[in-house]
């Protein structure tokens, strides 16, 4: 008798489960079959009626019919909630290609953009960042250098002066001087900054301008030093394949002294417009230091050498972004500076 | 310097690839900036004989020309030229010629055509349809065809042949940019001696000779040399019996090609001369020495001068002069006299070759506004030497052209006394000096090159190599001639060690801080107009600046003392360029004077912004989260008399007792000043004090084991107490606070006049669980501390 009820409740249950619709009637029907006040339950209360050796049998069938509508319940849940799930996906589909919220990081100047490259590079070789100041002795800026008074640079037309000694200096190598004179060598520095010279703004002039320049003095540095160290940054800079051309030139303070050309990183040097068809570009002054420039600091040119190279900032900047107005640079129109 | 090859070639057979010569010299240091062939613009002109004329048919003023062009038949040219005749031979730009257009000297090509009817198949050209100069031709008429049987050279030329061969100046110029240390290359001998060591060639200089007829240049003037110091050398040589006329065909085209004009004889051979030894010279009419005296004296005040270039100089006393017994005739070094100059009918020339101070030279040539080729050869340093030189290569060109005959004994007054000088050659430092391994040998072989000689272990340097001075300089020779680019590469054992310093990465910070709130970094002038002070009512004190001498302009005349002229000049930039909204930053520098020589140089941080959703509290937010982050504790204190700022929106920043910042909404005034429609936030901060203010790294604390417990107050206050004066009543009163910050400030309907509403989050933590009772207490024990303050919970 109550075997069939059991099986009776089974069937009745399981049909129940399967047919319901959503997670309502689903939690309805467990409180209906498997609740303290269920069905279930409420036959099995009956138990005690029943023969001894009946109880084991109808008690296993009765779990074994809690068992199935567990399970029936706990599949048609897991039904029920994947199908749900899958009609909130299809509801919550969006534009992916339109634009993100987001959060505005500003940029750097592309000259300290550059400058940083500049900075790391030869952080890895083991210089440090020094700096110094704009408003300078002409002693530093120019004597120690060996530009002496009637030196054409000296000249008002060209340097803007303060006062008869003092000027706004046109190189940083003044920083290299004001170095030497404190520090004793190993000496491996560089000096970027601003300079200034008396030209008139225009589209490849500008009277402020910025500078890098480098300084090694330690013994036994050699000209081929200068020459492998500036191939080892060219090649960080502009990849592995950059090529350098070193052309004699003149610079008061340091013999030999070049100029460097290099290969033209845009045309590889087969000649574009912005080689001008020459294949390579000037990009770096340099030479080995002048042992009066060491002397005049107080080091003995018997015992150290060195070298020094400068290189102009707002150029390789140019160069890099191919900007053709130098003017750009300092105009600070925004939308200029958000492009980089 | 402009050097002519054919020039050059008289010397050094530098006969390669035109390109290969360029680049050749450019790497052994005498660089290259471009180079021109002469008349290669004008092709397919030949030399062409008249062989029968008639007029026009139809036109009076055309003439039919049958020309002899080297072909089977005659061509036929119609022209409206008078000066033809038959037997005339003349250029002739046959069909597909190119050449210039006599009217505007534009270029044009020549096509055959039909004039009034006549078949006309080229046409027969002027000097000036060739590009050439009345002084290249000087035998021609400015007008008509270019009759080329008055040519010098005229029995050379065949029918029929290239007008460039026939005529000459096909010569190719090689414009060189030479450095300053290098005064000797700006000579073709200084050139020639370069080009011979560059590519290996035989050097081809001979030293000058000349004949002379029997006197002395004493008998006919005196030199008197006052001021030894600026003039070290003087040499003067007389030709008497002077014929004047056109230079020879190969000295015009020398010359032409070296961008000089030929005036005529005497004038070209000191130009000539100038060009090949790069030592000026000068020719005085002896008639106008009066008194034959030349004096190389200082001018007087206020002495006036015309000179060659017709204009009227006034001299003064540091000027150098050539005088004669009473007035000026040539200004040293910079320009000869017009009045004493040569002309048609002289008949005795002093030549003059002398060695003036480079710096005199250059400051009286600028003073007077007269920089000349001669004044840019001396200011670079002339070689006393060199002057003699000079003055025998003069004066055996006259004999070689004939045009007068030299005083045998001339005049030298040589205060230099100047002998070539010796250095020792140590071929292994210059080895070590260049990490290279160059044998000695070939090192000698390189300074015999270069025209030094060697003997003892020594170099004897070249008397116009002003520049070899020690032994660094003669490693520069070996290197530029072995080759810059055949030096090996190494990388130096550098025994320091770099580092970025804790300042540096400071700064980085700042930048990374800035730019991740949204403000773009500019960089600006350092000087700006000291009008800016005004437009930002600066105080006396802040407009004390470093001031230019001799600035470009106002624009740019005193160096800044504070950010805020740059970025206002920034923002008015932006809103011109109808930037409606925008933030930025510069890590600057700004400048006070002191009595010291140099003033007091400080790196500053500067902010702006502006636009729709700006205010206060936005900036102000900023400034905070930098702050944070920089991890500097500051507080800051209203400022009401900062003339720059809105009195009522500006704070100092103090971190401790120190000053480190101001910011604060721009006083409308300035804003006005500047063209903003809006209102203008801007910070400034030291940053070296901020440096200094910065705290230690922050340690770990403990994340919190138990919740918190959070209470709002809604309080309202006078409208004079701030925010932070009831913080601190808070956090001194209340237990167990973890944190306490404002969110909302209410001013209107609800609450009385002259008050405020401010409203605060509390956040309350101990270490064990707080009960509701417990948050309770605290608060009413804050509200107690704020009661009597006058602080009260809003109803």
């Amino acid at each position: 008798m109550m075997k069939e009820q059991l099986q009776a409740i089974r069937e009745e249950a399981l049909k129940a489960v399967n047919d319901s619709a959503d997670m309502k009637e689903i939690n309805a029907l467990r409180v209906k079959y498997l609740g303290k006040k269920g069905e279930l339950t409420a036959i099995l209360k009956q138990m005690g009626g029943l023969f001894a050796e009946e109880r084991p049998v109808i008690g296993q069938l009765a779990n074994e019919v809690r068992a199935d509508i567990e399970n029936a319940v706990k599949s048609k849940t897991a039904e029920l909630k994947a199908a749900q799930t899958d009609l909130r996906l299809k509801t919550e589909t969006v534009d992916v290609t339109m634009p993100g919220k987001r959060k505005l990081i500003a940029k750097r100047h592309p000259m300290n953009i550059v400058l940083d490259d500049l900075k790391s590079i030869f952080h890895g070789m083991g210089y440090t960042v020094v700096d110094g100041p704009e408003v300078e002795l002409a002693k530093y800026c120019f004597d120690m250098l060996l530009t002496y008074d009637g030196h054409p640079a000296r000249d008002p037309n060209d340097t803007f002066y303060i006062s008869d000694d003092v000027l706004l200096r046109t190189q940083t190598s003044s920083v290299q001087i004001r170095t030497m004179l404190k520090q004793k060598p190993p000496i491996a520095i560089i000096s970027p900054g601003r300079v200034y010279r008396r030209d008139e703004v225009d589209g490849t002039h500008s009277p402020i301008f910025h500078q890098c320049e480098g300084l090694v003095i330690d013994k036994k540095i050699t000209f081929a030093d200068l020459k492998g160290t500036l191939e080892t940054f060219a090649k960080k800079l502009y990849g592995e394949g950059m090529k350098l051309k070193f052309r004699p030139h003149h610079f008061p303070y340091t013999e030999p002294s070049c100029e460097i050309d290099f290969q033209c990183f845009r045309c590889g040097g087969k000649g574009c417009p912005l080689c001008k068809g020459e294949g390579w570009i000037e990009i770096l002054g340099a030479g080995v230091v002048r042992p009066e420039v060491l002397e005049n600091c107080g080091i003995d040119p018997e015992e150290y050498s060195g070298f020094a190279f400068g290189i102009g900032i707002e150029r390789i900047t140019m160069l890099r972004y191919e900007i053709e107005d130098m003017r750009l640079l300092y105009e600070n129109n925004m939308r200029f500076l958000e492009q980089f | 310097m402009d050097l002519s090859m054919k020039w050059l070639n008289d010397y050094v057979k530098a006969d390669m690839p035109i390109k290969e010569f360029c680049d050749g010299m450019t790497m052994s240091g005498s660089k290259v900036e471009t180079y021109s062939r002469q008349g290669a613009d004008i092709t397919n002109v030949v030399v062409g004989k008249c062989v029968a004329m008639e007029k026009h048919p139809d036109a009076d003023t055309l003439w039919v020309c049958q020309l002899d062009v080297g072909g089977e038949a005659p061509v036929q040219i119609v022209t409206s030229a008078q000066n033809m005749f038959v037997g005339a031979v003349v250029p002739v730009a046959l069909n597909n010629a190119t050449c210039y257009n006599h009217k505007d000297m534009s270029f044009m090509k020549i096509k055959k055509g039909k004039l009034r009817g006549v078949p006309s198949e080229g046409m027969m050209c002027s000097y000036e349809e060739l590009n050439l100069d009345q002084s290249d031709v000087p035998y021609s008429s400015n007008e008509g065809i270019l009759i080329l049987n008055d040519d010098p050279d005229f029995d050379k030329m065949t029918i029929g042949e290239d007008i460039h061969d026939a005529l000459g100046f096909n010569d190719t110029t090689v414009e060189f940019e030479i450095t300053n240390n290098r005064p000797d290359c700006l000579s073709v001998l200084g050139l020639a001696r370069e080009a011979s060591a560059t590519f290996d060639l035989p050097l081809n200089i001979k030293e000058p000779q000349f004949k002379g007829v029997d006197g002395s240049a004493k008998d006919y003037i005196s030199v008197d040399v006052q001021n030894t110091k600026l003039c070290s050398r003087y040499m003067a040589a007389v030709v008497k019996n002077v014929k004047i006329g056109p230079s020879p065909r190969w000295m015009a085209e020398r010359l032409k090609a070296s961008g000089v004009r030929s005036i005529n004889n005497f004038v070209d051979i000191t130009n000539f001369v100038m060009l090949e030894y790069g030592n000026p010279m000068h020719a005085f009419d002896l008639r106008y020495v009066e008194g034959g005296k030349i004096n190389v004296r200082n001018a007087q005040q206020g002495e006036k001068i015309t000179i060659l270039d017709g204009s009227e100089v006034t001299l003064s006393p540091e000027m150098l002069i050539i005088a004669d017994e009473k007035k000026p005739i040539a200004v040293a070094g910079v320009m000869g006299g017009e009045y004493s100059g040569i002309m048609e009918d002289t008949n005795t020339v002093v030549f003059e070759a002398a060695c003036f101070d480079g710096v005199s030279v250059r400051m009286t040539a600028k003073k007077i506004n007269k920089r000349t080729d001669a004044s840019s050869r001396f200011e670079k340093g002339i070689d006393p030497i060199n002057a003699k030189a000079a003055l025998l290569r003069a004066l055996e060109l006259v004999e070689e052209l004939g045009c007068g005959e030299v005083v045998r004994e001339y005049i030298d007054v040589d205060n230099a006394k100047k002998v070539p000088h010796t250095l020792k050659l140590d071929t292994d430092w210059i080895n070590e000096h260049l990490g290279t391994n160059i044998p000695a040998e070939e090192q000698i072989a390189i300074f015999r090159k270069l025209g030094f000689g060697y003997e003892n272990g020594s170099v004897i340097v070249p008397n116009t190599r002003v520049d070899i001075v020690r032994e660094c300089d003669l490693a520069e020779e070996v290197a530029r001639i072995y080759g810059y680019n055949e030096i090996p590469t190494t990388l130096p054992l550098i025994s320091s060690v770099g580092e970025v310093t804790p300042r540096q990465r400071f700064e980085n910070r700042i930048v990374d801080v800035m730019l991740a709130q949204g403000f773009y970094e500019t960089m600006s002038f350092s000087f700006i107009s000291p009008r800016s002070y005004d437009k930002l009512r600066f105080t006396d004190e802040m407009k004390k600046s470093v001031v230019l001498q001799y600035p470009l302009g106002e624009d740019t005349s005193v160096m800044r003392t504070s950010m805020l002229p740059s970025l206002m000049t920034v923002a008015n930039t932006n809103v011109r360029a109808r930037n409606l909204e925008a933030r930025f930053f510069e890590l600057g520098r700004i400048f006070q004077p002191t009595d010291d020589k140099l003033p007091i140089e400080t790196d500053v941080l500067g902010l702006c912004a502006y636009g729709a959703d700006e205010d206060f509290y936005t900036v102000k937010g900023v400034v905070e989260e930098l702050l944070n982050a920089l991890v500097v504790d500051a507080r800051f204190v209203p400022v009401h008399d900062n003339k720059t700022y809105h009195p009522g929106r500006c704070a100092d920043i103090y971190a401790g007792d120190v000053k480190v910042g101001t910011m604060g909404e721009l006083h409308p005034a300035v804003a006005e000043a500047y063209d903003m429609t809006c209102r203008v936030y801007c910070a400034e901060f030291d940053i070296p004090k901020l440096f200094d203010a910065r705290g230690e790294e922050r340690k770990y604390k403990a994340l919190p084991k138990y919740p918190a417990l959070t209470r709002d107050l809604s309080l309202v206050c006078d409208d004079e107490v701030t925010s932070d004066e009831i913080i601190d009543i808070i956090r001194k009163n209340a237990k167990h606070l973890e944190s306490v910050s404002v969110f909302d400030m209410y001013k209107g309907e609800q609450v009385p006049e002259g008050k405020k509403s401010l409203s605060y989050n509390l956040v309350l933590r101990k270490d064990g669980s707080m009960t509701d009772e417990e948050a309770d207490a605290v608060v009413s024990k804050v509200l107690k501390a704020l009661a009597e303050k006058n602080i009260t919970l809003r109803a």
